[in-house]
């Protein structure tokens, strides 16, 4: 192996090729090379790095310096101050001149382990760092029941929102004998402010891979689906690559490691419907149907994909798998909780410092992500709510910044943990507003079935769009409860379950806001 | 197998099958359920939320409709929050709901409207969202107004799943979702065969016949014109349903009476005309049978299955009778043979027909349906408009005193009668058949294999000097699709069909089941009136077609004999080929005799 | 061209959607007809109405022909909060056209959509394949020159 001086890693995804990363490696190598440094200094491309920042990120090994929002024109600079005489240029480095350092927990961190580490475009990358040893682990010392009494033990619990534990799903199909089953993996990352699967994807796709291959095992899969959103095209180019690289490595095929076991996972692309995020709307499209919900039961593990017995999980979730049968759930269980184990992922946006993605364990509270992982609120602004769980989720007031961040405690405000997104508001920002930016969401993204569903977001719309002119009154913000609570109560699916949510929180927590701009 | 479960809605214990869904169970039980979208017919779209019940297992109510009963399941169908929620649920509903109930087609029969007035609803408790659109109004069968929709998905599942038709589907999301036909080009430019099934499961007034109730009237009300009317078998037995009488009773001499009375110059019968379809039909078989033939031969009486064939199965026309349908058949006599019979102008009739049927009005405005020199039927009436004129001419039909008919196209035998009913034409046509082939009367003119509502009936007949005839009656257009694809595959792999005479009506459980009948039908009222058919079929003096003195008399005064030139050209008919996209017609499958 | 492009893929149903993609993106104005509907119809055996069902159901896939370059503004509460709702009217203003129509001389469609999933950089819009985030409305005029001028 070559010794280089220094790594520059560069995290390339959707947000730095926006900003022209690809145009900046290739300036950067002709800097480096122009002063001879091409064999001192290793330029990595990986995907996004372990923390969120502006543009185009560098971190650089082993000096631990982080930099954002490079550009272009920073080339010459960067090189001659960095790279020449070994001084970190202050003013574009992520810190802000030493203010704030975003906690980088690589050691604390699960899912986001080897993201902006390794190259996620490179199989060998990812199995120089562990990969797929889980995998070969479970094919030929485990036999799929030890396999799901391990991913049981560890208590992993679904990471798509509602938090039901994945052990708990696995069961339900790996006992039926069927001639063919299927995993699906949701990659329809929909929910606004919410892009984590995004960036496991992007940052490291083999471990997808990896938990997607251990679910199959243990249940009995032979075939695995992964739908994902057709916006995401890095991601849909980088998983089609890895599922490549395995087949040409003979670790997805016939017969895999001499195990018998046969297994392949195909891409599918969605089409734009957030509904298809639920697992049966998804499984109709998956078909070629509109993606309207199905009743449950059957659940999808009984009776799925072409009506055979289908595990869906989200990415995160099986991104956690890996992990799990490679270090043994006794690891996995020392994150987290007793109840929510593992770590979670969160999106943090809105007026903080630092804007950005974590993994933290489960558990932790809400002021403690923004704090230590977003550099607390941007300057001259202060706190006052925060949309947790995207649209499907509440809107907390700054009296449960305390709360502990996992899917029981936040159950007992009646607030869910959702998808991870955090959106952090400051005191100038109206509630009625965003309530309803949140039910303009729903009304367009009704699939329209049900009745509830489709009538109560248009009423809601309706009603929110009346108070925000000033022309509601306090009996309009009571329908909206009561229709909120009717769609909650009667609605087909979880789409038409959720603005209840947000309306009751937003409602019960900031009602002088409604007070004040509805009519006497 | 299904086990047998316990289960307690109520507080009331039920050992039902675990097969059921909760309201299905409750239904058996008499316990009623509210629900909209539901319907007994038809597998649960599950789409208005209104039967929403309590399970001690579950956080949040869950829809009877399509959950599945389980041991020791508790459910309660009423409570506080369950009133509050169906009640929000309804308000919701009408606010996207044009209310026009008391000129609305479904008024006093749309279940929205009922079920509001049962929840008691508040009316301006939700102001409108309803976003008015055009009317489709381009069918010559079917008016679709989506600003009456609720959006509940029967039709689309009739349309669909029953009659595999594919006219109507979902088209956009959320609040923008609606039914519609592809590129909303319009029923007209869909595959819509008119068969109507999904007016007669519309909850609402959303889908309904393009009335011409106005039309008809115009003409009885013109002391020139002179109005003849016919009406089909299945009308006599469901006229009674909407006056109060019980399903399924058999009432020609009051639907006489009611016609007389409204205005109508001359009252005859379908049926009488049914009878001469056998002799047509019949000849035509027995033909083919002679000669060996490998193809079938296939019934052409229901105007939604032409069009369906034409548009699905265009290679086998010429397996399909070339004898026009019952209605089609007196159209065309009512301008020749009864205008020479009566010394009337051709010109000054005006041939009105009531039908069980949406499908009709289709059939009567083909270009082809003028062998009489004019359009053979003016006007078709469903038995829906029938019975909303006999209201409007204030008759008490129950109880009006029975009358004749006119003579001539009036009389009919039993086998006439149970056209009806699926099987029926079949059942007439072997009486006849076997008639024509061995020259004496079937001992026991029933043939019970070919009646009841099984989908696709299958039966062999002895006949003497022939052997085994082969026959398969299907109703409903998913069963004739399956009778029609292993016809297909039989010509294509074996040279020859399985069955020699098929029995196709559009509609499940035939015409007694069809697409103008009265609302509120399902299948057990369609069996009740079929049952009436065969009930009157019994009591008739003549049960076979060819004994029908009065189809002996046209032959003798007018049309010679069974398929003679005259016959094949006033009524025979041929069929076209149809794009599957948008029904329109692409050329000839079959030509004119 | 439709035959060709449905027989890259096996007959099935659930090929449709990626069917529909690979047709919209091969049409110049984006968009997937009635004759692209009935060839399909006809290759996988599925009637016109259910693809049109499925086709109307997905924001991504459009009936009517769209412009050369498709914008699809974010109006998700991320983007919202960072102020979509002047992005858009600057949008419109410049473009001189409102949300779903195209401009004159063909070149721009004005959509909004749902969350794009780089909330990190809202507001964010896409045109095409290309992402465009922390949008200001000195930014947004630049992009579209710079678009319009290929």
């Amino acid at each position: 192996m070559k010794f280089f001086r220094s790594h520059v890693l560069v995290g390339i995804n959707e947000t730095s090729i926006m900003a022209g990363v690809q145009d900046f490696i290739k300036a950067l190598r002709l800097e480096l090379a122009k002063h001879n440094l091409q064999e001192e200094i290793n330029i990595l491309e990986t995907g996004p790095l372990g923390f969120f920042g502006r543009g185009i990120c560098l971190s650089v090994y082993p000096e631990n310096v982080n930099y954002q929002d490079v550009k272009l024109e920073d080339v010459t600079e960067l090189v001659s101050e960095h790279f020449l005489k070994g001084r970190p240029l202050k003013r574009l480095m992520l810190d802000d001149g030493g203010k704030f350092s975003p906690k980088l927990n690589y050691s604390d961190r699960i899912v986001l382990r080897n993201s902006g580490i390794i190259d996620p475009e490179n199989i060998d990358e990812y199995i120089g760092a562990g990969g797929y040893e889980a995998w070969e682990k479970a094919l030929t010392q485990m036999q799929p029941a030890d396999i799901l009494a391990e991913v049981k033990i560890s208590g992993l619990r679904g990471r798509g929102g509602a938090g039901f534990p994945a052990g708990v799903k696995w069961g339900f199909t790996a006992p039926i004998d069927a001639p063919q089953k299927y995993v699906v993996v949701n990659a329809d990352e929909g929910e606004p402010g919410t892009f984590k699967d995004r960036l496991i994807m992007e940052g490291d796709p083999h471990q997808l891979l990896e938990g997607t291959m251990i679910c199959a095992r243990a249940v009995g899969a032979t075939k695995a689906w992964i739908y994902i959103r057709g916006e995401y095209k890095l991601c849909i180019d980088r998983l089609q690559k890895a599922i490549d690289q395995c087949r040409e490595y003979g670790i997805l095929g016939k017969n895999i490691f001499g195990s018998g076991f046969d297994l392949d996972i195909f891409i599918k692309i969605g089409a734009g419907a957030y509904v298809c995020g639920e697992e049966t709307a998804l499984i109709e499209s998956l078909e070629g149907n509109r993606g309207n919900p199905r009743w449950k039961p059957p659940f999808p593990g009984v009776e799925g994909l072409w009506q055979c017995p289908t595990v869906v999980n989200n990415v995160e979730t099986l991104a956690n798998v890996p992990f799990i049968i490679q270090k043994g759930a006794e690891e996995f269980m020392k994150h987290g909780t007793p109840e929510c184990t593992g770590t979670k992922v969160y999106t943090i946006l809105g007026d903080v410092a630092y804007p950005g993605l974590c993994e933290v364990d489960m558990g932790t509270t809400l002021r403690t992500i923004i704090n230590d992982y977003a550099g607390g609120m941007k300057k001259g602004f202060r706190f006052k709510a925060a949309l947790v769980g995207g649209a499907a989720g509440v809107i907390l007031p700054d009296k449960l910044l305390d709360v502990k961040m996992d899917f029981s405690s936040l159950n007992q405000y009646a607030a869910v943990l959702g998808s991870g997104a955090i959106l952090v508001m400051n005191e100038h920002q109206s509630i009625v507003d965003i309530l309803w930016s949140i039910l303009r969401f729903f009304r367009h993204e009704s699939c329209g079935k049900c009745a509830p569903c489709r009538n109560g977001t248009q009423q809601l719309y309706r009603l929110i769009s009346k108070i925000k002119k000033g022309k509601g009154t306090m009996e309009d913000v009571d329908l909206m409860l009561t229709i909120a609570e009717t769609m909650q109560q009667t609605s087909f699916c979880a789409l038409g379950q959720s603005p209840i949510m947000g309306v009751r929180s937003a409602i019960e927590n900031f009602k002088d806001e409604f007070i004040a701009i509805t009519k006497k | 197998m299904a086990k047998t479960v316990n289960i307690w809605i109520d507080d009331k214990h039920l050992e039902v099958p675990d097969t059921m869904t909760i309201i299905e169970a409750a239904d058996k039980h008499g316990i009623y359920i509210p629900r909209l979208c539901y319907h007994p017919d038809l597998p649960p779209t599950a789409n208005c939320g209104v039967c929403v019940v309590e399970l001690s297992s579950a956080p949040v109510p869950k829809r009877a409709c399509c959950t599945p009963v389980a041991e020791g399941m508790k459910v309660v169908t009423n409570s506080k929050k369950l009133r509050a929620y169906r009640k929000t649920l309804v308000e919701m509903i009408l606010s996207n709901h044009d209310v026009v109930c008391p000129t609305c087609a479904a008024n006093n029969k749309c279940e929205l409207q009922s079920l509001a007035n049962n929840l008691g609803v508040e009316p301006d408790n939700l102001p409108s969202i309803l976003h008015k659109e055009a009317v489709d109004d381009s069918s010559l069968s079917i008016i679709r107004d989506v600003n009456k929709c609720i959006a509940c998905g029967r039709c689309v599942t009739v349309c669909n799943e029953v009659q595999t038709v594919y006219a109507l589907t979902f088209a956009d999301r959320g609040i923008d979702s609606h039914v519609d036909t592809a590129f909303s080009l319009g029923m007209a430019n869909s595959p819509c065969v008119n068969c109507g099934q999904c007016t007669v499961y519309c909850p609402t007034g959303a889908l309904r016949e393009r009335s011409e109730i106005d039309a008809v009237w115009e003409a009885i009300l013109d002391p020139e014109k002179h109005v003849i009317v016919q009406e089909a078998p299945s009308i006599r037995v469901s006229l009674g349903e909407e006056f109060g009488m019980p399903f399924g009773s058999v009432t020609p001499n009051k639907m006489y009476a009611a016609l007389r009375k409204i205005g109508f110059d001359s009252v005859m019968d379908t049926n009488f005309t049914a009878d001469l379809t056998i002799m047509e039909e019949g000849t035509e078989c027995v033909a083919k049978l002679k000669a060996g033939e490998k193809r079938p031969l296939i019934t052409s009486c229901s105007p939604g299955w032409i069009k369906f064939m034409e548009t699905y199965y265009p290679d086998l026309a010429d397996c399909v009778s070339t004898a026009k349908s019952p209605m089609s058949m007196f159209g065309t006599l009512s301008k020749t043979y009864y205008a020479q019979e009566n010394n009337i102008d051709p010109a000054k009739i005006v041939s009105v027909a009531v039908m069980p049927c949406t499908a009709k009005k289709f059939e009567a405005r083909r270009p082809e349906m003028r062998d009489s020199g004019f359009q053979d039927t003016d006007y078709v009436l469903t038995t829906r408009e029938l019975i909303r004129m006999i209201k409007e001419a204030g008759i008490d039909f129950a109880n009006i005193p029975d009358e004749e008919p006119d003579k001539g196209m009036s009389f009919y035998t039993g086998a006439g009668t149970i056209f009806g009913a699926t099987g029926g034409v079949m059942e007439a046509a072997i009486r006849s058949a076997y008639f024509l082939v061995t020259e004496t009367d079937l001992e026991d003119v029933e043939i019970l294999a070919v009646r009841g509502l099984e989908g696709v009936k299958e039966a062999t007949v002895n006949v003497p000097g022939f052997g085994d005839l082969r026959v398969a009656v299907a109703h409903g257009l998913s069963n004739a699709r399956k009778v029609m694809d292993r016809v297909r595959e039989g010509l294509a792999t074996k040279g020859e069909s399985p069955w020699h005479f098929i029995e196709i009506m559009a509609c499940p459980g035939g015409c007694v089941g069809g697409g103008g009948q009265p609302y509120g039908n399902d299948i057990a009222s369609r069996a009740r009136r079929g049952q009436a058919l065969y009930a009157e079929d019994r009591s008739l003096p003549v049960r076979l077609s060819h004994h029908n003195p009065e189809v002996k008399k046209v032959y003798e005064r007018f049309l010679g004999e069974p398929n003679s030139k005259l016959a094949l050209k006033l009524l025979h008919t041929h069929y076209f080929k149809r794009s599957v996209s948008t029904g329109q017609v692409t050329g000839e499958a079959t030509h004119k005799h | 061209m439709y035959r060709e492009i449905c027989s890259k893929y096996a007959p099935d149903k659930d090929n449709l959607i990626c069917i529909l993609h690979e047709i919209q993106n091969s049409h110049p104005q984006h968009y997937i007809s009635e004759e692209a509907v009935q060839t399909v119809a006809e290759y996988l055996g599925v009637p016109a109405n259910h693809i049109y069902g499925v086709l109307t159901f997905y924001t991504m896939y459009s009936t009517k022909p769209r412009g050369q370059n498709i914008i699809r503004l974010c109006e998700s509460p991320p983007c919202y909060i960072k102020g979509s709702e002047n992005i858009l009217h600057k949008l419109m203003t410049l473009l001189d056209i409102e949300v779903g129509e195209t401009t004159k001389d063909g070149c721009f469609t004005l959509e909004l959509c749902a969350c794009l999933g780089v909330c990190g950089n809202a507001p964010v819009m896409m045109i095409n394949n290309d992402v465009y985030g922390d949008l200001t409305e000195e930014k947004v005029e630049e992009i579209i020159e710079k678009v319009r001028r290929g």
